[in-house]
C-alpha cells in the first residue's frame, strides 16, 4: 500500500486542484440547497430544511397546505425539449458539414476548421446579441423575406423559443462540428476504398462504414451540445421571451431578483444528478456494445 | 476464349512526380491464370492494380475485362474484388459481417448469402471465429478473412497487394501454399503483386517483372530465371554474377568472351553479339562450378547450410560468386587462385 501511495504523489497538484474547485463548491452547493433562505437573500447557515427540493414540484399555501405546480417543472420540459431540439439541428448541420470537411485536400480542410472555431474569438454575449439584430422585427432577415414576398407582414420570431432555439444552434454547432470531424478524419481512407471495393454505393458506404465509424464522435459532439445547452443561459436571456425561460435563467434568478439561495442551489443539483445519470446509461450501454 | 484482363497501352504520370508511374504499359492476363506483377517499390506495379480495381484512372490507355473496357465503371461496379496490404478489414463489424458485406451490396437473398457466407467460413478454415472482431484475430487469421470477404463477393478477378508482405516468414510460406490452394479451387484469376521475388517464383503461372512504369519480361518462373530478358531482371530475380566482358569471337548461336584478368567464358547462346562489342556476362552462382581456367583469387567462403557460397574477385575488382553443395570439396583457401567453370547454357549475354 505504501508504495501505491508514493506512485500516486505526482497527481497530488490535480487532486488538490479538484478538491478545491470541483467537490468543494459541489459540497458547498448541495449544504446551501437544504438551507433555509434568509429574509433579505443568503441563507440561514444553521437551520435545515427541504422546502427548496419540495418547492420544486409543489406550492405551499399561506395556511401550510401543499397543492402541485407544475410551473418549473415545465421550465424543465422546455430546457430538455430545446436542448434535444438544438443537439438534432446541430447534429443535421454538424455531420454534413465534417464530412465535407474531411474530403477536401489537406490545406483547404485546415482553413475551414478554422474558419469553425473563429466565432470563439468573439464573446458569446456579443454573438447573440448580433442575433438580436438580424432577428427583429424590421432587422434584415425579416427585411429579406418580405422583400421576395414569403411573408406579409412582421415574422415576429424575437423573443419566441424559436428564436432561443436558433441562438443556441449557432452557439453550440462548433462544438458539434469538431469531434465529428476528428473521428471522421481518423477513419482509415482504406476502409471506405474496401467499401466502394465490395459494391457499395456512396450511401451504402456513408451508412454503413463512415457513420459507425465516425459514432464515437457523433456521441461525443452531442453530450458536448446536449449538455451545456440545457444548461444555457446567454441565448434564452437575450434571444427568448418570458416565455422561453430555461433553467439556467431559473437559477440565475434565485441567486439575483428571487433571493431564494436554496432554491437555486436545489435546482442545480437536480440538474446536475439527472445528468449524471443520463451520461452513466450512455457510458454504460457503450461498454455493452463493445462487449458484444 | 477472351483474356481476363488486357492493359492496352496504359500511361499515367501522377501531377508533380518526375517520372511517369506507367509509361505505356500492354499485357493480357489469361481465364484462371494466377498471375504476378513483380517489382521494386515505385515500379507502378501497385499503381497499376489500383486502375484495374478502379481507384485509379490512366492518363490513356484501355483496361479491358473479358474484352470490354471498364473505364467507365466506378470501383464498385466493376467484377473485380481487392485483397488490401493493410487488410483493410472494417474494425466495426465481426468477422461474418465483413464476410457478408460484398454479398450484401450485390443485392443477394438471405439464404443465398448465408450459403455463402458458411462455404468461406470452411473454405478458409475459420470456424469458430465468426462472431469474432478483427482486432482479436491474429494477422493471419486477418489475412484469412480479408480474403474470404473479397472471394464472398465472387469476383472474375481477385486482386492482391502485397498481401503477405506483414506476415513472418513461417506464416508467409503457409500462406503462399494456401493462395494457391484457393486459387485453384475457385478457379479465379488472380492478379497478386509483390515486391518478394521467392514469392512470386513459388506462386505464379506467370511473372511480370516491372521497373520504372515499364514492363521489363512476361513469362513463367522458370523461363524468368533462366533466361532472363535484360540485367535489370537477372540481378531483381535470384542471385547473379555480372561480369563486364568483350566479344571475341562468334561460332553460329555461340559465342566467346574474355573477362577481366584474361579468362574466357564460352555463351551457347551469343545472339546479339558481334566480336569486339563490349558486353555484360550474366549467370547464376549455381551453375559455377570449381573445375574450369576462369582464374579468380579466392576470397571467403559463406556457410548457408545446404550450400555453401564461395565469394572470389577478378582483377578489375568483379566479386564472382559460386554456390556449391556443402559436404562437397572444401572451400579453397583465401588468397589462392581458384579455376572456375561457368556452364556455357547457363550464361546470358546482356548489352553492356
Amino acid at each position: 500500500m505504501k508504495t501505491s501511495w508514493r506512485g500516486l504523489a505526482p497527481t497530488a497538484p490535480a487532486a488538490i486542484f479538484l478538491l478545491a474547485f470541483m467537490v468543494g463548491p459541489l459540497l458547498l452547493m448541495l449544504y446551501v440547497s437544504t438551507l433555509e433562505r434568509g429574509a433579505f437573500g443568503g441563507v440561514v447557515w444553521d437551520s435545515h430544511s427541504f422546502v427548496a427540493y419540495e418547492k420544486l414540484v409543489f406550492e405551499r399555501d399561506l395556511i401550510g397546505r401543499l397543492s402541485l405546480n407544475p410551473d418549473y417543472l415545465t421550465i424543465f420540459g422546455r430546457s430538455f425539449q430545446l436542448a434535444a431540439i438544438t443537439t438534432l439541428v446541430t447534429l443535421a448541420i454538424g455531420i454534413p458539414t465534417a464530412l465535407f470537411m474531411t474530403m477536401l485536400p489537406p490545406r483547404q480542410s485546415a482553413l475551414l476548421l478554422f474558419l469553425v472555431t473563429v466565432p470563439f474569438w468573439t464573446n458569446l454575449l456579443v454573438r447573440n446579441f448580433a442575433w438580436i439584430l438580424l432577428l427583429r422585427n424590421g432587422g434584415p432577415i425579416d427585411g429579406f423575406l418580405g422583400w421576395l414576398g414569403v411573408t406579409s407582414g412582421p415574422i415576429d420570431v424575437l423573443y419566441t423559443p424559436l428564436a432561443t432555439g436558433i441562438g443556441l444552434a449557432y452557439s453550440f454547432l462548433p462544438f458539434m462540428i469538431l469531434p465529428i470531424f476528428v473521428a471522421m478524419e481518423r477513419i482509415d481512407r482504406r476502409l471506405i476504398e474496401a467499401a466502394f471495393d465490395l459494391g457499395a454505393n456512396r450511401l451504402r458506404v456513408l451508412t454503413r462504414v463512415v457513420l459507425p465509424l465516425a459514432m464515437p464522435g457523433i456521441v461525443a459532439g452531442s453530450v458536448l451540445v446536449f449538455v451545456p445547452c440545457l444548461g444555457a443561459y446567454v441565448s434564452p436571456e437575450l434571444l427568448g421571451g418570458a416565455k422561453s425561460m430555461m433553467i439556467g435563467n431559473l437559477i440565475q434568478a434565485q441567486f439575483g431578483a428571487s433571493r431564494n439561495w436554496p432554491f437555486g442551489a436545489a435546482l442545480a443539483m437536480v440538474l446536475l444528478v439527472i445528468l449524471l445519470m443520463g451520461l452513466g446509461l450512455l457510458s454504460l450501454s457503450g461498454r455493452r456494445r463493445k462487449v458484444a | 476464349m477472351t483474356d481476363a484482363i488486357t492493359i492496352a497501352g496504359v500511361r499515367k504520370h501522377f501531377d508533380g512526380a518526375a517520372a511517369p508511374a506507367l509509361a505505356g504499359v500492354s499485357f493480357a492476363i489469361r481465364r484462371n491464370e494466377f498471375f504476378t506483377l513483380l517489382g521494386p517499390s515505385g515500379c507502378g506495379k501497385t499503381t497499376l492494380l489500383r486502375m484495374i480495381a478502379g481507384f485509379e484512372h490512366p492518363d490513356s490507355g484501355d483496361i479491358l475485362l473479358d474484352g470490354r473496357s471498364v473505364l467507365g465503371l466506378n470501383p464498385n461496379r466493376r467484377p473485380v474484388n481487392t485483397v488490401f496490404q493493410s487488410y483493410a478489414l472494417f474494425p466495426h463489424m465481426t468477422v461474418a459481417e465483413n464476410i457478408t458485406f460484398g454479398p450484401e451490396m450485390l443485392g443477394l437473398k438471405r439464404p443465398e448469402i448465408r450459403e455463402r457466407v458458411a462455404r468461406m467460413i470452411a473454405l478458409l478454415r475459420l470456424e469458430g471465429m465468426a462472431d469474432r472482431r478483427p482486432r482479436e484475430l491474429s494477422g493471419g487469421q486477418q489475412q484469412r478473412v480479408a480474403l474470404g470477404r473479397a472471394l464472398a463477393a465472387s469476383p472474375q478477378v481477385l486482386l492482391l497487394d502485397e498481401p503477405l508482405s506483414a506476415l513472418d516468414l513461417k506464416l508467409r510460406k503457409e500462406m503462399q501454399i494456401e493462395l494457391k490452394r484457393l486459387q485453384q479451387e475457385t478457379g479465379i484469376t488472380f492478379i497478386f503483386v509483390t515486391h518478394d521475388q521467392e514469392e512470386a517464383l513459388t506462386m505464379s503461372d506467370r511473372i511480370a517483372v516491372m521497373s520504372h512504369g515499364e514492363v521489363m519480361q512476361i513469362g513463367a518462373p522458370v523461363e524468368i530465371y533462366e533466361h532472363p530478358a535484360n540485367r535489370f531482371v537477372a540481378e531483381f530475380i535470384g542471385d547473379t554474377n555480372l561480369v563486364a566482358a568483350t566479344c571475341v569471337a562468334r561460332d553460329g548461336a555461340a559465342g566467346r568472351f574474355t573477362i577481366p584478368g584474361g579468362s574466357d567464358i564460352v555463351a551457347t547462346d551469343a545472339s546479339g553479339a558481334t566480336p569486339g562489342a563490349k558486353v555484360t556476362l550474366g549467370f547464376r552462382p549455381e551453375r559455377v562450378g570449381l573445375d574450369g581456367r576462369v582464374t579468380a583469387v579466392m576470397q571467403h567462403a559463406v556457410y548457408l547450410g545446404t550450400d555453401a557460397l564461395l565469394h572470389a574477385s577478378l582483377p578489375d575488382g568483379t566479386v564472382l560468386r559460386a554456390r556449391l553443395r556443402a559436404g562437397g570439396a572444401t572451400p579453397p583457401a583465401t588468397g589462392s587462385d581458384v579455376g572456375f567453370s561457368v556452364a556455357p547454357d547457363a550464361v546470358r549475354v546482356f548489352s553492356a
